[in-house]
């Protein structure tokens, strides 16, 4: 596979979120408005990347016995730089995003890269994958972010949509509006893929 | 049929709250009459509108909504209701839900102010003009959590909470009218008695021992069993066929449930009145009830007896 091929899969065919349905706990969570959608995504494609490259330097030096703990380990690190990075300079993110910062770490998504992927490919490939998928999952979470701040805020990314009469529907920014826009937004996808084919 | 046993409570409702009542009423009916036709378009599938479900969701929801709600928000209720409540899940007959009270509690989430305004009922032709007021669920719990003591109200006035001349949602205010409906549909064995008898029992009971410990910290089981959603949901929603237990030890289980969590929520939770939630995680509970109270097949062996 070259290396375009690998990096456009992560966003539209194997998309972390719409297709695979991997690292949900972030995406439902943290998606309250579109802003966070996006801080969370960047902050975990960074891991990724870094993660990624890392993994895929050191793959023939971890033994395969204690693979997942070195995974780990390498997934924390990067974690706790972009936990210590947001407190420095984006505050206000930073305590919206809350626990699911250190979180990271238990992405499925970013261990699940490691393990399928880094920890079998050169360097390069596991930088675009990670790059790749990364900005897949973000460009989801900032679509059901944006999504659900349209409806249960009347906003986007801070700025009023509607004027002063619209009521905001506060279901969609609490947990369960989560589960339903993720919900109709699968399902308009898989609409959509079928009429394609 | 069920609509007909909701009718003595709709005219009781379109009495006491007059034009409000009535344009809740229709925008929910028509509303979700619309949603269904528009969702069997959509969707491919063959209408299934004559069955009548539709409108009966729409009276069920409308019940459900104070009679001060604002047009758009009975009819993105009854939108919510039909696609989210039921046609997601394959359109009736397989809906895990009761889809009129998914729309009621997604409303009562998402509007929080609107839901929760209540006028005074002001009878045709009294004169009265409308005002707000609080229903004597929430002036109870409001009056408990200030002051730890019942207010008056919780110890009288029982007489009009029977007739409906209270402040509350459409189809809360009369038991009377309710209960009217809820026996003919007894009557004409559209629902048997295990649900309702098992919901509205183990609430008298389960407030009652609470009433008996504390009687002016806790309401006596009367005041549970005539205010808020209790009737309406014990005859109309927990019996509902499509998410509730088939077999009648099931339904007495389903039954129980309820009225337990309609009670802790009335009395310790944080809304004052919780019959919609309870009967809606008891829908969850359905198939897991279903599945324990599966009647033996006839002629079926114990296992106990073989060894």
């Amino acid at each position: 596979m070259s290396l375009g091929k690998e990096f456009i899969k992560g966003i539209w065919k194997e998309n972390a979120v719409f297709k695979l349905l991997l690292g949900m706990c972030p995406v439902l969570a943290v998606t309250t408005s579109a802003e966070n959608g996006l801080g969370m995504g960047l902050a975990s494609t960074f891991v990724l990347v870094c993660s990624n490259i890392v993994v895929a330097l050191l793959r023939k030096l971890i033994p395969s016995k204690v693979r997942i703990p070195a995974f780990i380990i390498i997934i924390a690190t990067f974690v706790t730089v972009v936990q210590l990075s947001m407190e420095a300079w984006v505050y206000d993110l930073y305590q919206a995003l809350g626990i699911f910062i250190p979180l990271i770490v238990v992405n499925c998504l970013i261990l699940g890269r490691a393990e399928a992927f880094a920890s079998k490919r050169p360097v390069l490939d596991a930088a675009v994958d990670g790059t790749g998928m990364g900005l897949g999952f973000t460009l989801a979470l900032f679509i059901l972010g944006a999504v659900r701040e349209i409806f249960g805020s009347g906003e986007i990314l801070g700025f009023a949509l509607f004027g002063p009469g619209y009521q905001p529907v506060l279901l969609m920014i609490l947990p369960p509006g989560a589960f339903i826009s993720l919900g109709l937004l699968l399902a308009a996808m898989n609409k959509f893929e079928a009429r394609k084919s | 049929m069920v609509i007909y046993a909701l009718l003595p409570a709709c005219a009781v409702s379109i009495y006491f709250f007059g034009v409000p009542a009535l344009s809740v009423l229709l925008i929910c009916t028509l509303g979700c009459v619309a949603a269904e036709a528009i969702c069997c378009k959509v969707m491919g599938r063959k209408m299934t509108l004559a069955d009548g479900s539709a409108a009966l969701t729409g009276i069920l929801l409308a019940l459900n909504l104070p009679p001060s709600a604002p047009w758009w928000m009975s009819l993105f209720g009854a939108f919510i209701a039909i696609l989210i409540g039921k046609q997601v899940y394959g359109g009736l007959g397989y809906n895990p839900f009761n889809p009129a009270l998914v729309a009621r509690v997604v409303l009562l989430i998402s509007f929080p102010v609107q839901m929760t305004t209540w006028t005074a009922p002001a009878p045709i032709g009294s004169g009265l003009d409308a005002v707000t007021t609080a229903t004597p669920l929430g002036e109870m719990k409001t009056a408990v959590m200030l002051t730890g003591k019942l207010p008056e109200l919780a110890t009288s006035g029982f007489s009009n909470y029977l007739t409906g001349n209270m402040g509350g949602c459409l189809g809360e205010v009369s038991a009377l009218a309710l209960l009217i409906g809820g026996l003919y549909l007894l009557y004409k064995k559209i629902i048997t008695w295990h649900t309702p008898v098992s919901f509205a029992g183990t609430v008298i009971i389960i407030g009652g021992i609470f009433w008996l410990i504390d009687p002016t910290k806790y309401p006596s089981p009367l005041f549970h069993l005539l205010t808020g959603g209790l009737i309406l949901g014990v005859f109309f929603m927990a019996t509902d066929m499509v998410s509730s237990p088939v077999t009648d030890k099931g339904m007495l289980i389903f039954g129980f449930g309820c009225g337990l969590i309609t009670v802790l929520i009335r009395l310790f939770g944080g809304y004052p009145e919780g019959v919609s939630f309870a009967i809606l995680l008891m829908n969850a509970a359905t198939p897991l009830i279903d599945r324990y109270t599966r009647p033996k097949i006839f002629g079926q062996i114990e296992q106990e007896a073989k060894s």
